[in-house]
């Protein structure tokens, strides 16, 4: 049953994820990215990881995506005439790479082999959003707090790079 | 696996650095337009204290933060290294900002935050520390790019060096993912324990390795994933170009290291050949297109290029001598890049870009101190002595000869001589050339400084280099 499950989640996740880059129109790569946010959210709750697959649709599928579909329609993006014009080149490189990569993966056993025993089990009795809490304050502290400063540079970032009047010289010298 | 508090006095250079950072932005909004530089000398007491805090801690060797981090002198090296980089780079700033009209405090903000990720970078011990590290150093890099937002070449660097870049992660990722998968942990020394006594046979770790070094190779700049590197060296603010040739290039060669040495040393027979290869390619691609530059931030771009290229072969070699070799490499490389920066930045004047080859024409006549200062980086660049980059040079083929790759070191050599060719003719353009006109060079203290210093150590390194040898000897990473 978990492998039937996996194999459907697994194959629309790759599905959804070809078609983000292949669609023409921006919106259809938006809502296919949806598609893929949910199927990736299965995936977690197939791995016990509940909480996960909660985070991963409130925030991914609920947040971001809405902000990006907001973006999409906001600036009113054309469906893109045709593709770039070295797709052929990269479509045959890709596709090399992806034999390369299944051919590899295929003989490394990793589908008949039992989970790594380091993979932390995860506590039935104090639940998974708990474990989670723990190991983000105790085992992963360093890690986690790093990641915040990595979210405040990404959001004083973009706002740097997108606010209006930020520099003195602008009007100047604005492209516009 | 809980959380000890002393662990903090490890990670206090660390936590210092941001906190300065958060400090410049919570200041910022409260200072006048115009006096914002007052923000880069809150940055220079973040490096120094966090220099100091180093400097104490330089002969400890532990793993703090339950396997995340490891404070040793290796990484030591590499952080103090790194906050003169950046200390440098904030003193080619100042004046800058202001001239390009781009004087934001969040600008320092952002260079402590890189300074951040490359030391979290050069401490890490364990893969998820290495991605967060490398994101750390790269965001700001990415804005830092496209600072001077209004013009288009900047945007264009920072488009370009953005969506590359974060593709180059996802390949890394890709490739962490899999170790993980292979042996249930992301901690080197666990990998390297996992390599010891893995069936090596699967092949799944040879692809694994390709990732990484796909990862790794577009941080350091080697051929094939160099692509991004001429637009962005070019589009992106001088100071910024300075500090992404030198301290990214360094903090990421010391992750290479110590990922592929510390983790991935059971399985170096294999990344061995790739990385030959590489760093053949890389040397040849970067000397020979550098020949044709006329633009000196994209000469200086392949350069930086063909560098990585020698550099590598301290990777390759592998050894305590080859670690070494890299060490000094990465020390000369940066003093040298940095001076050379430097002079570019006194060419840009209002209404002249100063970034083209042949605004260096009679430079000897107009400054002749300036002229000297890049004679020296110049040659230093090319490695003729007794300048440093000759010392480092030396080293790195001493290495190569002594783990038996002679054959690289004699094509290393051939391409430092085609390499001399586009190095002296900038001199020559400086020295043999009549001036276009008459112009006074503006000379802000910030800069000057930094050329004296940068001259000062790349003479230094290259007549009495023994103690900086003694202390990267000392330093050097630690075989397991």
């Amino acid at each position: 049953m978990t492998t039937v499950l996996f194999s459907y989640f697994a194959g629309v996740i790759v599905l959804m994820a070809v078609l983000v880059v292949a669609s023409r129109k921006p919106v259809n790569s938006a809502l296919s990215l949806l598609v893929m946010f949910f199927h990736v959210a299965g995936l977690f709750v197939l791995l016990n990881a509940e909480f996960i697959a909660a985070v991963q649709i409130i925030v991914y599928a609920g947040a971001i995506l809405v902000l990006y579909l907001f973006v999409v329609m906001l600036l009113n993006l054309r469906a893109e005439e045709s593709y770039h014009k070295q797709y052929l080149v990269g479509l045959v490189v890709g596709l090399a790479i992806l034999i390369e990569a299944v051919l590899i993966l295929s003989r490394s056993g990793f589908a008949d082999r039992a989970l790594p025993a380091a993979a932390p089990a995860p506590d039935v009795l104090s639940g998974n959003t708990e474990g989670i809490g723990r190991a983000l304050y105790t085992t992963y502290l360093f890690p986690f707090e790093v990641a915040s400063l990595i979210l405040l540079v990404a959001m004083i970032g973009a706002i740097i790079l997108a606010k209006k009047g930020m520099f003195g010289k602008e009007e100047k010298r604005s492209l516009r | 696996m809980n959380f000890a508090v002393t662990d903090i006095g490890a990670v206090l250079p660390e936590v210092i650095v941001a906190v300065y950072a958060c400090a410049i932005l919570l200041i910022e909004p409260f200072l006048p337009k115009g006096r914002q530089e007052v923000l880069a000398y809150f940055g220079f007491a973040a490096l120094g204290v966090a220099f100091y805090g180093t400097w104490n801690l330089m002969r400890t060797d532990l793993t703090v933060m339950n396997g995340m981090f490891v404070l040793d002198p290796f990484g030591n090296f590499f952080k103090l290294l790194l906050y003169v980089a950046a200390a440098m780079t904030i003193l080619l700033s100042m004046e800058y900002l202001k001239r390009e009209g781009i004087d934001r405090g969040e600008y320092y903000a952002f260079v402590l935050l890189a300074t951040c990720g490359m030391m979290i970078l050069v401490s890490a011990s364990d893969l998820i520390m290495v991605f967060l590290g490398l994101e750390l150093m790269s965001i700001p890099f990415y804005i830092l790019a496209g600072f001077k937002r209004f013009e288009e070449k900047s945007l264009e660097a920072a488009a370009k060096y953005f969506i590359l870049g974060s593709f180059s992660s996802g390949i890394l990722l890709f490739g962490i993912s899999l170790l993980y998968g292979l042996s249930g942990t992301t901690n080197l020394q666990a990998l390297a324990l996992h390599l010891r006594g893995a069936e090596l046979q699967n092949p799944a770790w040879i692809l694994a390795m390709i990732l990484l070094v796909v990862g790794f190779g577009f941080k350091i700049a080697a051929v094939p994933f160099h692509m991004w590197t001429p637009d962005v060296y070019e589009g992106a603010p001088t100071p910024v170009t300075a500090f992404l040739s030198v301290g990214s290039k360094a903090a990421s060669f010391a992750v290479f290291l110590r990922v592929f040495i510390e983790a991935l040393g059971g399985i170096q027979s294999d990344w061995r050949f790739l990385l030959i290869f590489l760093s053949v390619v890389t040397i040849v691609l970067g000397n020979v297109v550098a020949l044709v530059q006329t633009n000196i931030k994209r000469m200086l771009a392949y350069s930086s290029i063909a560098h990585a290229g020698y550099a590598m072969i301290g990777l390759i070699v592998g050894d305590s001598l080859g670690i070494f070799s890299l060490m000094i490499y990465m020390l000369i490389y940066a003093f040298m890049t940095l001076g050379a920066f430097g002079v570019v930045m006194l060419l840009r004047r209002e209404g002249v870009e100063g970034d083209e080859i042949r605004d260096f024409a009679g430079l000897a006549r107009k400054d002749r101190l300036t002229a000297f200062a890049m004679l020296i980086f110049m040659f230093s660049l090319a490695g003729i002595p007794p300048t440093a980059g000759f010392v480092a040079k030396f080293y790195i083929f001493m290495a190569a000869v002594n783990a038996h790759l002679t054959w690289l070191v004699v094509l290393g050599v051939v391409f430092t001589a085609v390499s001399a060719y586009f190095y002296l003719r900038v001199v020559m353009v400086m020295y043999m050339k009549e001036p276009d006109e008459a112009v006074q060079l503006s000379a802000p203290p910030g800069v000057v400084m930094v050329l004296a210093v940068a001259a000062a150590v790349v003479l230094l390194l290259g007549i009495y280099p023994s103690p900086f040898l003694d202390y990267a000897q000392e330093a050097v990473l630690k075989l397991r």
